[in-house]
């Protein structure tokens, strides 16, 4: 027993009364719902009446019957579409491309332009739902900057509802990708990207080169977290569409809403939602597998 | 084409899409910058004959407005000020005392915080019945700080990170004890990254409009966000300018906020605090 394990132990002690709040407020309400939404997803729960005290035990059937869902494959190609084009192309590619822009430029065109985006972020949900909607109004702003250039009217709302809410959903998240990755390329000493230049590197193999790998852990964590910000993405498509027209923006979040609260399928609704915490799960995991081999 | 000349023309093209991608993301905002100051506005966009702040005087008279706001703040500051609490006694043992056991713990936590949180919606809903907390602000408050303390205690850590041991050791040799050494040498220089944290908090709960949406149903404890969704997405008129200037107001807030921190949450980011993996 040296002063070591002394030290340890009261490291131990220490570490667990200070872990303590966090933990208490995360396991009861996040990880407990997380739980029991596993095993909701096998039981015919509902909210309210008699059944809500004698929740029983039904297997698969959930499942059964989503899978058997004539809406389901649309719904999982609109989950896709939305996770593609919205989180990783729209918010990922584009801020990173509005950020290697911005380095190095005059600051009153890199705080205007940065000032702007940053607008999105912090604006909430909500408005940025109503706002689109008034956007993409058939007598909306997009339509009347449209008809200044002599284009027809469009009917974006009825013509291109997915496109409106992506778009919508970029203007919304890119700025925080934009700022995350502003910061990582900030921390990249120009002498390096000088000395490659002058070693005859040009602009793809500095890309490929040095910047890529030298902002590998922001890109993995911003990927992260904007990917699986995108999947779970609720409040805004359901204010701005409803899912609608004829679901053609239904998500899986917004199908498991109109199930369970609209429908009151509520075992429906959470077999919906133990698809996409299982799709969160695999990307999460396959995150943290790079992040671990990073750090080796 | 010399190189001097070529270069000018990339650094031109580049100005014109900055500029151009600026514009493109204003646009939205000044049609509701516009309608609040229109007493006849509607979906299209126009310049308001006369301008007029009618639509803010009508619209914090109606019933519950005002109380909105003062829903959005109790809900705001008190989920910061619990996530903030939390995730800075959490980290402290996370950044200090290396382990693999911590290491584990903060790719855990990391792993919580990308999950997709509205999967939960149901289960969340059923608890908050079972602690007779639904339809209350106590309920959403406990849920959104819930909500937001992994990913505000993997940014603290970060941050502590920067923040020497060294600096630490050395008010311990001068007989400072693990309390004081961290509230007055770890804390002030940590400042940026706690001032970052707490803004990303505040901003996020302000703005949330899903869990108080589900989860409240009394329109007295309504905030903001479930006001401006009951505004719009309620059948019958809809007074655009009134919800625009409502908007505008619930904006307007955060807005100073990140106004006044955004030196300090450059510095956060520039500090690695969150970019690293």
């Amino acid at each position: 027993m040296g002063e070591k394990h002394l030290l340890e132990k009261r490291r131990a002690v220490l570490s667990i009364l200070l872990m303590a709040p966090a933990a208490v407020l995360i396991g009861v309400f996040y990880l407990y719902p997380m739980i029991m939404t596993v095993y909701y997803a096998f039981t015919n729960l509902t909210l309210t009446g008699a059944q809500a005290t004698d929740t029983q035990f039904v297997g698969f059937r959930n499942f059964l019957n989503l899978f058997r869902d004539p809406k389901f494959p649309l719904i999982m190609k609109n989950t896709i579409v939305f996770l593609v084009f919205s989180g990783i192309i729209g918010q990922q590619v584009f801020a990173f491309i509005l950020a290697s822009l911005m380095k190095k430029r005059n600051v009153h065109i890199r705080r205007f332009t940065g000032f702007m985006v940053v607008l999105g972020w912090v604006t909430p949900e909500i408005i940025a739902a109503y706002m689109f909607s008034a956007y993409f109004n058939d007598k909306g702003t997009l339509n009347s900057i449209l008809r200044f250039f002599g284009i027809h009217r469009v009917s974006w709302m009825f013509t291109y509802p997915m496109l409106s809410v992506i778009i919508a959903n970029i203007w919304k998240g890119t700025a925080y990708s934009m700022l995350m990755f502003q910061a990582a390329l900030d921390g990249i000493s120009d002498e390096i990207v000088e000395s490659a230049k002058i070693d005859g590197a040009n602009g793809w193999q500095i890309l490929s080169k040095i910047t890529l790998p030298m902002i590998k852990g922001t890109t993995a964590t911003t990927f992260i977290m904007v990917t699986l910000g995108t999947l779970g993405a609720f409040g805004m498509i359901y204010a701005f569409t409803g899912g609608g027209p004829s679901n053609k923006t239904t998500t899986l979040s917004v199908y498991m809403y109109t199930q369970a609260f609209g429908a009151f399928q509520v075992g429906y609704g959470t077999a919906i939602a133990l698809i996409l915490l299982l799709i969160g799960a695999v990307l999460s995991g396959l995150y943290l597998k790079a992040i671990k081999a990073n750090q080796d | 084409m010399s190189f001097q000349s070529k270069r000018k023309f990339t650094a031109f093209w580049v100005y014109f899409f900055l500029l151009l991608i600026g514009i493109m993301f204003f646009l939205p905002t000044l049609w509701l910058i516009l309608s609040s100051f229109n007493a006849t506005a509607n979906m299209s966009i126009k310049w308001p004959k006369p301008w007029t702040i009618e639509n803010f005087v009508y619209i914090i008279q109606k019933d519950g407005m005002l109380q909105g706001f003062g829903n959005s703040l109790i809900i705001a500051a008190s989920v910061t000020a619990i996530a903030d609490a939390v995730s800075i006694l959490a980290s402290y043992p996370l950044s200090r005392f290396k382990t693999k056991w911590g290491s584990n713990v903060s790719l855990a936590l990391l792993f919580l915080t990308a999950l997709p949180s509205s999967a939960m919606m149901i289960s969340t809903y059923k608890l908050l019945i079972n602690f007779h907390m639904i339809d209350s602000l106590l309920g959403v408050i406990l849920l959104m700080s819930a909500g937001t303390t992994p990913y505000s205690i993997w940014m603290m850590k970060n941050f502590m990170d920067t923040v020497s041991v060294d600096l630490e050791e050395a008010a311990w040799i001068d007989g400072a004890s693990r309390g004081q050494s961290v509230i007055h040498v770890l804390i002030p220089l940590m400042l940026p990254g706690f001032f970052t944290t707490t803004t990303y908090n505040f901003i996020g709960a302000w703005g949330n409009f899903y869990i108080p949406f589900i989860m409240l149903s009394d329109a007295d404890k309504f905030p903001a966000s479930v006001n401006i969704y009951r505004l719009y997405g309620m059948h019958g008129e809809v007074i655009y300018g009134q919800v625009a200037a409502y908007s505008i107001l619930y904006i307007v807030p955060i807005f100073i906020l990140y106004y006044f921190s955004q030196n300090y949450m450059s510095q956060g980011f520039n500090m690695g605090g969150a970019s690293k993996g």
